[in-house]
């Protein structure tokens, strides 16, 4: 109940003009970054944040959000109308939301994307709600020890239970722990790893990694691609709306077995891609009538939508509550929050209870206004596929570099971009994942400080991370998933050898 | 299948021809990743060895956390090396092929060449010109509509940042100018 009384008085710090301005610019932006080619939620995050550096934090993050679940909706436009995933959860959507287009339901695949997506963005949101004060007064016993092993267990857990090949896994992650080390230490005030360099001496800023890795690198990717773009246009009226809703009762099971997925991929790295298709291939599994899947059906449309904003949003719980975010765009979010002075994790939700509630009930509101512009608007969206991407391209890199130029006012920033757009295209083809480099480079810093805290009040024994139930289980986690493609293998190799061998006769 | 409402539709003349030779292979590539990162580690780990990987009266020295991230980082990279190296197949794909090397140089040069002139130009001068020049030389869109679109968005972009939210931008000798002049 007292998360209900907070929530109410959250609801009533985003009751003013300049804030729900400010919710509907956001979403739109956010609805215009998901639906251009060559831009998505995480760097749209980044190259918008310099809008906020005057705001104060409560405006400046519900402003920011909004981009985000803006970004979120966005990505169902695209991939409805035209066949083209505009982010990589949005590609299961493709499989029966595109066929529906092409039978003349894009109104109803996209009112299913865009509903779904509020459901399970809805039930993350709940789950925030109650569950991240509950983990937050929990977290305030840790200490240096038990912060380092959740920061372990996060980095493993992206080795262990990522799709990519391990060592590139790793690469990424450790490539991103020694460039934000990079400048003074914070501890002794030595300089490392600047080579000489006056301009690596206040280390290298990650939103403007982020904008090379993720802005200029889609840029470049996507000027490789053939542009030519065939697709349906849409325009959804309130009939079509109301039927899509009254027929929601009848997929009660999808849309709540897609929201759990979502959430639990969310709070873990599995991250919005796998719920997406984790959640379309139960809905699949469990159909009575699998074989229409892929042929235009409506539950095709619903369980990977719902379960992929379920996840995105529930990234944002280990994030306000830990301080460790469980996506790339939640860790841009983080990296916005310390941009504020403000110090995500658990006592936040002490110090800065305004701003707290502010953002959760604007998760809330967001998702409600987004719903009716993004219903509202969808031809204007479609139609800004219209624009050649030879206006497009050069408009995203001019807003990259501004950008990448404000966060610090240093011309360098700018060449880094470059450098970082180069990199992010060639780690992108050869198949090194960026997520655990964007992770690594904002925890990098706070990862180090607590392992050196833990560390000195151990007297250098690594025996700290054992030294009480909690971090041990915490460390004992993390290990167990760096190595669990081995201990997977090792438990079927014994299951095969205990498995009777069938008698023929 | 209804096809009627087919209604959107955007043709890239400068679109890649498939069938285009191709310039390095993937496997190729990974092993020229993988060394450039084993000589990064090597580097990293050097300079961090130099600072300071041993325990002093205050803890840790600071070194020590990033000289044990640069090991993994060239352990895994070597990793990355000798598989990719030893690998009988696959990895040896295409990386990029010549028509598509020459698109991606369409953008990244100008790119670069913009980054170059927002030192010496400022950024909304560098900006006005990357805009019309790679909507009327790389789209082929007509001379009018480049320059109107690059005068209207950087004057958004200006209003937005400069004057909006106070975010101050580099600026050439033509803002300047402009701005004495009283523009």
């Amino acid at each position: 109940m007292e998360a209900f009384g907070l929530l109410m008085h959250g609801f009533a710090v985003l009751m003013t003009w300049k804030i729900i301005s400010l919710m509907v610019v956001g979403l739109v932006l956010g609805i215009f970054v998901g639906v251009l080619p060559g831009l998505g939620g995480p760097n749209g995050v980044a190259i918008l944040l310099p809008l906020t550096f005057t705001m104060d934090p409560t405006s400046a993050i519900v402003m920011l959000s909004c981009i985000y679940w803006g970004a979120l909706f966005g990505g169902a436009i695209t991939s409805i109308l035209f066949n083209i995933p505009g982010e990589a959860w949005s590609v299961a959507t493709t499989f029966d939301g595109y066929p529906m287009a092409q039978q003349g339901k894009a109104a109803e695949a996209l009112t299913a994307a865009f509903t779904s997506s509020f459901i399970g963005s809805l039930v993350a949101v709940m789950l925030i709600t109650f569950l991240a004060p509950m983990i937050s007064s929990f977290a305030l016993k840790f200490g240096p020890p038990e912060f380092f092993a959740v920061y372990l267990l996060t980095f493993c857990s992206f080795v262990g239970l990522g799709r990519e090949a391990k060592h590139k896994t790793v690469i990424s992650m450790a490539l991103g722990l020694l460039i934000a080390g990079i400048g003074m230490d914070t501890v002794s005030g030595n300089l490392r790893m600047t080579f000489g360099s006056d301009n690596l001496l206040r280390g290298i800023n990650f939103l403007v990694a982020v904008i090379g890795l993720f802005g200029i690198s889609e840029i470049l990717l996507t000027m490789e691609e053939r542009l030519a773009l065939r697709g349906h246009a849409a325009k959804i009226s309130l009939r079509t709306v109301l039927k899509v809703w009254m027929d929601l009762p009848k997929y009660w099971v999808t849309l709540l077995r897609s929201s759990v997925i979502g959430c639990w991929l969310g709070i873990t790295p599995g991250g919005a891609i796998a719920a997406s298709f984790m959640g379309y291939n139960l809905a699949k599994r469990f159909s009575k009538d699998p074989e229409s899947f892929g042929k235009g059906r409506i539950e095709g449309v619903f369980a990977p939508e719902t379960a992929a904003h379920a996840s995105g949003t529930a990234a944002l719980l280990p994030m306000l509550a830990l301080g460790i975010p469980g996506s790339g765009t939640a860790a841009i979010l983080l990296g916005g929050l310390m941009v504020w002075g403000l110090n995500p994790g658990p006592l936040l939700f002490v110090e800065h209870k305004d701003f707290v509630w502010g953002l959760i009930a604007s998760m809330y509101l967001g998702n409600v206004v987004g719903l009716v512009i993004v219903l509202t608007t969808v031809p204007v969206f479609a139609s800004i596929l219209r624009v050649p991407f030879a206006a497009v391209a050069p408009m995203i890199v001019v807003s990259c570099a501004i950008g990448a130029y404000a966060i610090q006012n240093a011309m360098f920033d700018i060449w880094l971009m470059l450098g970082f757009g180069v990199v992010g295209y060639v780690f992108k083809k050869i198949g090194i994942p960026l997520a655990p480099f964007t992770l690594a480079l904002v925890l990098g810093s706070r990862a180090e400080d607590a392992f050196r805290l833990a560390m000195i009040g151990s007297g250098g024994s690594v025996g700290v991370f054992w030294s009480n139930g909690l971090v041990g289980t915490i460390t004992t986690l993390a290990i167990t998933l760096l190595f669990w493609p081995v201990i997977d293998r090792a438990f079927a190799a014994v299951a095969r050898i205990w498995r009777p061998t069938p008698v023929t006769t | 299948m209804s096809n009627t409402d087919l209604e959107i539709i955007v043709e890239d003349p400068t679109a890649p021809e498939d069938d285009s030779p191709s310039v390095v292979s993937t496997r190729t590539i990974e092993i020229i990743v993988s060394l450039v990162l084993l000589a990064l580690a090597i580097m990293l780990g050097f300079d961090n060895w130099r600072t300071g990987i041993a325990w002093d009266s205050t803890g840790p020295q600071p070194g020590y956390f990033p000289f044990y991230l640069s090991v993994i980082l060239g352990g895994a990279s070597l990793y990355g090396l000798i598989t990719t190296f030893f690998a009988r197949s696959g990895g040896s794909g295409t990386f990029v092929t010549r028509a598509q090397l020459r698109r991606v140089a369409l953008v990244f040069i100008p790119t670069a060449l913009f980054c170059l002139a927002t030192q010496f130009l400022g950024i909304y001068v560098a900006s006005f010109v990357l805009i019309a020049g790679f909507m009327r030389m790389v789209g082929k869109i007509a001379l009018w509509k480049s320059l109107l679109t690059a005068f209207v968005f950087t004057a958004i972009m200006f209003v937005t940042f400069d004057v909006a939210f106070d975010v101050i931008m580099p600026k050439g000798p033509i803002e300047i100018g402009s701005r004495s002049l009283g523009l």
